[in-house]
């Protein structure tokens, strides 16, 4: 039982520290926010030529670096601490997911290198605007762009929402379903080019700076038939998984996040005097940050687990049984990691008092993509309903 | 970053769990599942013999080194052990706090002497001990003890007069280690020893308390000039002694706990399917957070166990204990709603629990015992978090 970080796990945990640090500092994370892209395509480029970090987990024989998730989410912890601004969530934990799920050889080899080598970015797009009803839907159901055979291929219509980094990807990886079809029934999986024709993205602005959304309108998109990932009309299930990997992702971004606001909290407090004492010194506050450094430490621990989970379930040789624990897995790390990081947001932007709530300090913006973070892909309650439905409805119930 | 044991170790798993099955029948059947935390006081001198049983298999002890009569068997042998153990459902051990407090003190403190005349009786199942530490005036604050220990300098033995409370099976006990003040004229910490107590002697009286289960498994003990077989160290070094114990308490039971956390949990489950509380949203968000906590504590107990050199002071064990209680304790009030009127009605008058009564009730001491979740949260709060300690009256 060897559940902690291994060498090679902490290198990357430290390059990754000493480059963001480099590039992403709070200063560097309020300008990228507010340019055209909502990201500096020179730390983009840096990301990639330098550390290869889109490439982690793409397998090398496609032009990656062949890493397990644990990897990632290592990586994406520390993405999650300094907030950097990036196409690399959309890219890396979205687009390439479905891509390594779902597409044949070929296809892999035709998308996969341009993605590992930097050249393109990438993104998935599936829910239409019924992802906002009920205040949340990310199933199936939530899928409602349309896809047409024709005899030369496909033709797609129809709105796709919430679409991460959706007007800046090179590449856009598009659920729609037949139409007339619900649910799970009729779901395929395209990978189309932004720059085809019919392909409108229009960027949403969020209150969220740090992580760029768009809305995009498929009208009369033309896509050949080589260009739909897995089979005609059944490609949820590989969706399905796409998601639940994309979750665990998210959870280890918040995992992140909610450790380095506990630490700005701390740091602030034991700064701060009041009553000529440092507040830090009173148990209102210690009893505070207490309760968030448990919530982020089983934060972290859910994030390790799932990551072990979702790097077997890529794995050519995975452990199956554990690879069949990955939508609990992934609903258990982002349920958790959702409540954590915003209850660590939000105390910390209390404990700053009156200056956490100044655009000055950078609490407010960790603050603000900690809601954000929660609210994709469903929060902490839809997590849980979703693991009470394993728990407690199947015959054969967890 | 693993989260699979070896084959090696999967071999051990089997080794534990088929002497489990041959052992735990008989007239051990009826202790399945019984002599837990809120059933301690139950079948001990039965329990005491299936501690006999045990060293007879030599599975006491597992984790003390091979030359002091264990198996030295490694920590994830020990959690192996501790997982079956709690899955076959053996009762709970009378001989933990000499197995697991008293034998690693004893090892890394003790003289050959002392070694030699205790470590026999808890390797064979023989001798049980019992915890001298909390006074009425020494709860939170462990240090403030007022029990004195009184060296006569003509025969150089230590006689201890005071009062301890909250001890575990101190009636069913042989040996007690007492942590009482050797020099009169210290205050808290210093001047402390650490000392091993007979109980069999008129001097020491010991007074059940009745908690509000109506049982009673915690005991007030009182020594009136009592003799003190040994001076475990010199005396002052009482509180590192102490200290270094309390280092050995947390650590491999924890995934064994956690078995019996998840037969509690299995229970709740099933009542709540069976009663439709279980199509009830509330109830079911109470559910699903449940199972997530406990296989949340699973990992960061795996982490904890895994050691790491590298990631600072032990943050996933500092926070393990308000983790875990905080759960237990949510998860007895969760039976309680589930069950609806019915968690009302008594397995029997005058006053005997149902399971899930006494869960409910039991696991109030839960976030109390061991260092209450306030103290808990200061611990984090200054060893986690470097943050300012606590201001002290004195």
């Amino acid at each position: 039982m060897e559940f902690r970080l291994t060498d090679e796990q902490y290198m990357v945990r430290e390059s990754a520290q000493a480059f963001l640090a480099d590039v992403s500092s709070p200063e560097q994370v309020r300008k990228a926010m507010t340019q055209a892209a909502s990201y500096d395509p020179a730390v983009w480029q840096r990301l990639c030529n330098e550390l290869c970090l889109q490439a982690i987990t793409i397998p090398e024989e496609y032009g990656g670096l062949g890493m397990s998730y644990v990897y990632l989410a290592i990586v994406l912890e520390e993405m999650g601490r300094t907030l950097l601004c990036s196409p690399f969530l959309a890219t890396t934990a979205f687009a390439t997911n479905a891509i390594l799920l779902a597409a044949s050889d070929e296809q892999k080899q035709q998308l996969l290198p341009a993605i590992a080598e930097g050249s393109r970015t990438a993104t998935l797009a599936w829910t239409g605007p019924q992802a906002a009803r009920m205040g949340g839907t990310w199933g199936a159901e939530a899928i409602s762009a349309t896809w047409q055979a024709t005899d030369r291929g496909y033709v797609l219509d129809g709105e796709l929402n919430y679409v991460l980094d959706g007007d800046t990807a090179d590449l856009l990886i598009i659920a729609a379903r037949a139409a007339g079809s619900t649910g799970a029934a009729g779901v395929s999986l395209f990978a189309v080019a932004a720059a085809t024709a019919g392909v409108q993205a229009t960027w949403t602005p969020t209150m969220d700076q740090t992580r760029r959304q768009a809305t995009i309108s498929l009208n009369a998109v033309a896509v050949g038939s080589d260009m739909r990932l897995g089979a005609e009309g059944q490609a949820w299930p590989q969706l399905q998984k796409t998601l639940a990997l994309a979750k665990i992702a998210i959870a280890a971004e918040q995992s992140g996040i909610a450790t380095q606001t506990l630490d700005m909290a701390v740091a602030y407090t034991m700064e701060r005097e009041q009553f000529g004492r440092t507040i830090a010194s009173y148990q209102a506050i210690k009893h505070k940050a207490a309760d968030m450094k448990l919530k982020a430490e089983v934060a972290c621990s859910a994030v390790y687990y799932a990551a072990c989970v979702a790097s077997e379930v890529l794995a050519p040789e995975g452990d199956q049984a554990l690879a069949a624990e990955l939508e609990e897995a992934a609903a258990m790390a982002k349920g958790y990691c959702s409540d954590t990081v915003f209850y660590n947001a939000g105390s910390a932007l209390q404990l700053f008092g009156g200056v956490g709530f100044t655009a000055e300090y950078d609490i407010q913006l960790y603050f603000k993509r900690a809601k954000a973070s929660e609210l994709y892909l469903g929060n902490g309650a839809a997590q849980r309903e979703l693991i009470a439905a394993m728990l407690l409805d199947a015959e054969d119930a967890l | 970053m693993k989260l699979t044991f070896s084959a090696e170790d999967e071999r051990f798993r089997e080794e534990i769990a088929s002497w489990l099955k041959a052992n735990l029948c008989g007239e051990f059947e009826h202790l399945k599942f019984r002599g837990g935390p809120g059933d301690e006081h139950m079948f001990p001198e039965e329990r005491k013999r299936w501690e006999q049983q045990l060293a007879a298999g030599n599975w006491v002890g597992i984790g003390l080194p091979k030359e002091s009569g264990g198996r030295g068997a490694s920590i994830e042998q020990q959690v192996i052990f501790a997982e079956e153990y709690a899955r076959a459902g053996a009762p709970g051990r009378i001989g933990h706090i000499g197995e697991g407090l008293t034998a690693p003190t004893l090892i890394a403190f003790g003289s050959e002497e002392q070694k030699a005349k205790y470590l026999p009786g808890i390797l064979n199942g023989t001798e049980f001990w019992c915890q001298g530490y909390s006074e009425p005036s020494a709860g939170s604050d462990l240090a403030n003890v007022r029990t004195r220990a009184v060296q006569d300098a003509a025969t150089g033995e230590w006689r201890i007069t005071g009062q301890k409370i909250w001890t575990s099976l101190a009636h069913e006990s042989d040996w007690c280690f007492v942590i009482a003040r050797t020099d009169p004229n210290s205050v808290a910490h210093r001047g402390l020893g650490f000392f091993l107590v007979k109980m069999a002697q008129a001097e020491i009286t010991v007074q059940p308390i009745e908690q509000l289960t109506g049982t009673s498994e915690f005991n007030e003990v009182f020594f009136d000039d009592a003799i003190a077989a040994d001076l475990l160290g010199e005396p002052g070094e009482g509180w590192a002694i102490a200290m270094a114990l309390l280092g050995f308490e947390r650590g491999v039971s924890t995934l064994g706990q956690q078995m019996q956390f998840q037969n509690e949990l299995n229970e709740i489950i099933r009542i709540a399917r069976e009663n439709g509380a279980a199509t009830l949203p509330s109830i079911r968000q109470r559910l699903a957070e449940a199972h997530t906590g406990l296989r949340l504590m699973r990992y960061n107990a795996m982490r904890m166990l895994s050691k790491d050199e590298r990631s600072g002071p032990d943050s996933s064990a500092l926070v393990y204990k308000l983790h875990w209680s905080s759960w237990h304790r949510n998860l007895g009030a969760l039976a309680m709603d589930v069950l609806g009127p019915q968690a009302e009605m008594m397995d029997s008058a005058p006053y005997n629990l149902t399971r899930l009564q006494s869960l409910f009730l039991f696991t109030r001491s839960d976030t109390i015992y061991g260092g209450t979740n306030q103290i808990q949260r200061n611990i984090i709060a200054e060893r986690g978090l470097g943050m300012p300690k606590e201001a002290k009256g004195r």
